[in-house]
């Protein structure tokens, strides 16, 4: 039997000539994948916390104490659909965000200013930038890497909208993650087709890519998430990744080899309280804390955070603890650490709820302990802030949430919300043998006659 | 020989599948979901379901590793010539389309019973050689990669169905060792060009010369081994082959 012609990446394209059931299905689906998860990003050294719901992107300036006012004057689109990815580069000098609308905007951390803005063909899965803050790379819904140079970021040159060239393709497998190792050597991208692919980052990234390094094969669902251990013992870093497979692996990215799996689906599963969900301990993010071995794992079961360490010279992994949440049902839905101030941000909230008063929604909480001093263990118990104890107090939570109190209910739909818009983006359809013929029926790429 | 007779789908003069009864569509979609099984990474695949004489045993390693990958390898012509020209060389062929696949399988397995100790070293597997490449192979594993008549996708719009496209050469330039030789055929003459230019921009390919052709026995085979190939020649029509080498790019 031929697989019916779906095509996997583009989701909106329904077909028009389906019957009415199906069309309200297909709608249904495509709400449900505009659903977006709250993302946080932290600057390298905790100058800024930058949260994004929906199509909004709140930051906040932590020294200074006061909410950051973006101001384009680039002449391009405003974000006016969910962003799906936010990013600070490694030195701290940029920021980018992108999204469904097919908008990358780099912005300057220095004035917020948007520097450049770059338009997409498809929308936008992942972001990443150079360690040297000369390209941006992005990753669209076909599984392509697009890269873009951005020179004149610190001079004075008038704002560029540029136009982005591949850099290398999955072959029509949306990217979930793109990082570039530490020492800036190569670029990695995961895919849901259970991929992590470890490329050469070229000279001249705009004649493409053309160098694999390797595959990091092992995963037995999609990628969620990639992350680099950093010591400085290992400054070629060390790769983590974590899937819907449930488990957190660790990889050799110069031979592609699996070095270590933490089934964490099966600790979390222990510590649930409410076991009539099954199968739901979906690794949503993972971050590595600077300067020490430790990973914090958000889980999409688990309300609060799963501390992993790894052992580099046995190079295995182990669950250090758990980090409970107490109180309130708080489910992360992506994590973020900075060199200095040795905190760990989360947020949780998701755009576009349907069923809820507030158009989007986003809760942020702190994780305080983290140290340089001792690398590879915790120097004190981490203690979740309090939200007066968090920097910036009552006035950041206020930017970056939209108001300071949120109500209960909207924890529930948003952690709902986050496992529909994973289940529908990246978990493979599976259709019952009528419904098959069904399609095939109705395709429309059928010649009339 | 005695069973074959009550099986209308072997042939009884020469005990092979019959293709009449493995009809299957012209194309496939490369782009949708697959539902087949995929080894996990290239240690899983199990080298004693595709070559038992070779590998009695699942956990047998005997050191030696699939070197020629016939992509899209349609009804095993290719596979079969080279099969008694590279006798000591594990080969397999990918196929995406269910029925082509089984007819290949029920092929080798036939030729294997009537000319015992032949055709041990050649295998076929259902899968989308453009997603699960890496898979299969090792970096550097293969020494020849076949592309034999793969599917035109004239319109523009589906120029990325195509299996060679500047992204998916990076995968084969991976899995090819420096040295390795990557053979594409078809009758199409846009194609042709097409895949031509792909090989020749890519700082990893370079072309082999006119000699290296002519002394080349797989290069031969190109347009008279396959089933397409043998199509083409009957209806007097043209081929346009690109022959390019895996070197180390200029850095």
């Amino acid at each position: 039997m031929e697989d019916p012609p779906i095509e996997e990446c583009e989701h909106d394209d329904i077909n028009k000539t389906e019957q009415d059931t199906q069309m309200e299905e297909s709608k249904q689906n495509n709400k449900d994948v505009e659903v977006a998860p709250a993302l946080i990003a932290v600057h390298p050294t905790q100058n800024s916390v930058a949260v994004s719901v929906g199509s909004d992107l709140r930051v906040f300036n932590v020294p200074e104490d006061c909410a950051v006012t973006l101001v384009d004057e680039s002449g391009g689109a405003s974000h006016n659909d969910s962003i799906r990815a936010i990013k600070y580069g490694a030195n701290g000098k940029l920021f980018v965000s992108a999204g469904d609308d097919k908008l990358v905007k780099v912005w300057s951390t220095e004035s917020w200013r948007c520097i450049s803005t770059v338009y997409s063909e498809k929308r936008v899965s992942a972001l990443a930038v150079s360690n040297d803050g000369l390209h941006v790379c992005f990753a669209d819904k076909f599984g392509v890497v697009w890269v873009v140079d951005l020179p004149g970021v610190d001079g004075s040159e008038a704002p560029l909208n540029r136009k982005a060239v591949p850099l290398l393709g999955h072959y029509c497998s949306i990217i979930t993650s793109l990082e570039f190792s530490p020492d800036g050597r190569f670029i990695v991208s995961a895919d849901r087709d259970f991929k992590i692919r470890v490329t050469v980052f070229p000279k001249k990234p705009l004649d493409g890519a053309h160098e694999i390094q390797s595959f990091c094969l092992g995963h037995k669902e999609f990628v969620s998430c990639l992350a680099f251990i950093c010591t400085p013992d290992y400054l070629q870093g060390i790769l983590v990744s974590g899937s819907g497979d449930s488990t957190v692996r660790m990889w050799d990215v110069i031979s592609g080899s699996l070095l270590d799996t933490c089934e964490v689906g099966a600790k979390a599963e222990q510590l649930k309280f409410d076991t009539s969900e099954a199968n739901c301990s979906t690794v949503t993010d993972i971050c590595t804390i600077p300067d020490c071995t430790l990973i914090a794992v958000a889980i999409q079961s688990l309300q609060g955070i799963m501390l992993l360490s790894c052992n580099l010279p046995s190079e295995t992994l182990s669950v250090v603890k758990v980090v409970s949440i107490v109180g309130e049902n708080f489910i992360p839905t992506s994590l973020g650490s900075s060199i200095s101030g040795g905190l760990l941000w989360m947020v949780t909230g998701a755009s576009k709820l349907s069923g809820s008063d507030h158009s989007s929604l986003s809760r942020v909480k702190v994780i305080s302990g983290f140290r340089k001093s001792s690398p590879d263990s915790l120097e004190q118990e981490p203690v979740v802030l309090g939200d007066c104890e968090i920097p910036g107090g009552a006035k950041l939570l206020e930017k970056l949430q939209g108001s300071i109190s949120i109500d209960e209910k909207v924890f529930l739909a948003a952690a709902e919300a986050v496992k529909t818009a994973m289940c529908n983006l990246l978990i493979k359809k599976q259709y019952s043998v009528e419904k098959r013929e069904c399609r095939k029926r109705t395709r429309n790429d059928k010649k009339m006659r | 020989m005695l069973e074959n007779k009550a099986n209308p789908t072997i042939n009884k003069s020469t005990g092979l599948p019959r293709k009449r009864f493995y009809r299957a569509r012209a194309h496939s979609n490369p782009l949708s979901d697959s539902h087949f099984p995929i080894p996990l990474s290239p240690s899983h695949v199990d080298y004693s379901l595709h070559y038992p004489q070779l590998f009695p045993s699942s956990d047998q390693i005997n050191g030696s590793k699939i070197q020629f990958a016939d992509i899209g390898c349609g009804f095993g012509g290719l596979l079969i010539s080279l099969s008694t020209l590279f006798p000591e060389t594990l080969m397999i062929g990918m196929e995406l389309r269910d029925k082509v696949t089984e007819y290949v399988k029920e092929r080798i397995s036939r030729l294997r019973v009537a000319n015992p100790g032949q055709y041990q070293n050649i295998s076929v597997v259902r899968t989308n050689s453009m997603k699960y490449i890496p898979n299969y192979f090792e970096k550097g594993q293969l020494s020849k990669m076949f592309f034999l008549f793969p599917d035109p996708h004239f319109k523009e719009k589906n120029h990325r169905r195509r299996v060679i496209s500047p992204h998916l050469l990076h995968e084969y330039a991976y899995v090819l060792q420096v040295g390795g030789i990557i053979y594409t055929i078809t009758d199409v003459e846009e194609l042709g060009e097409w895949m031509k230019s792909c090989l020749e921009n890519h700082p990893m390919f370079e072309a082999l010369s006119q000699e290296e052709l002519e002394a080349d026995p797989a290069v031969k085979l190109l347009s008279t081994a396959t089933e397409e190939g043998q199509k083409v020649a009957r209806n007097g029509g043209q081929t346009f082959q690109a022959v390019y080498r895996r070197i180390v790019p200029a850095s």
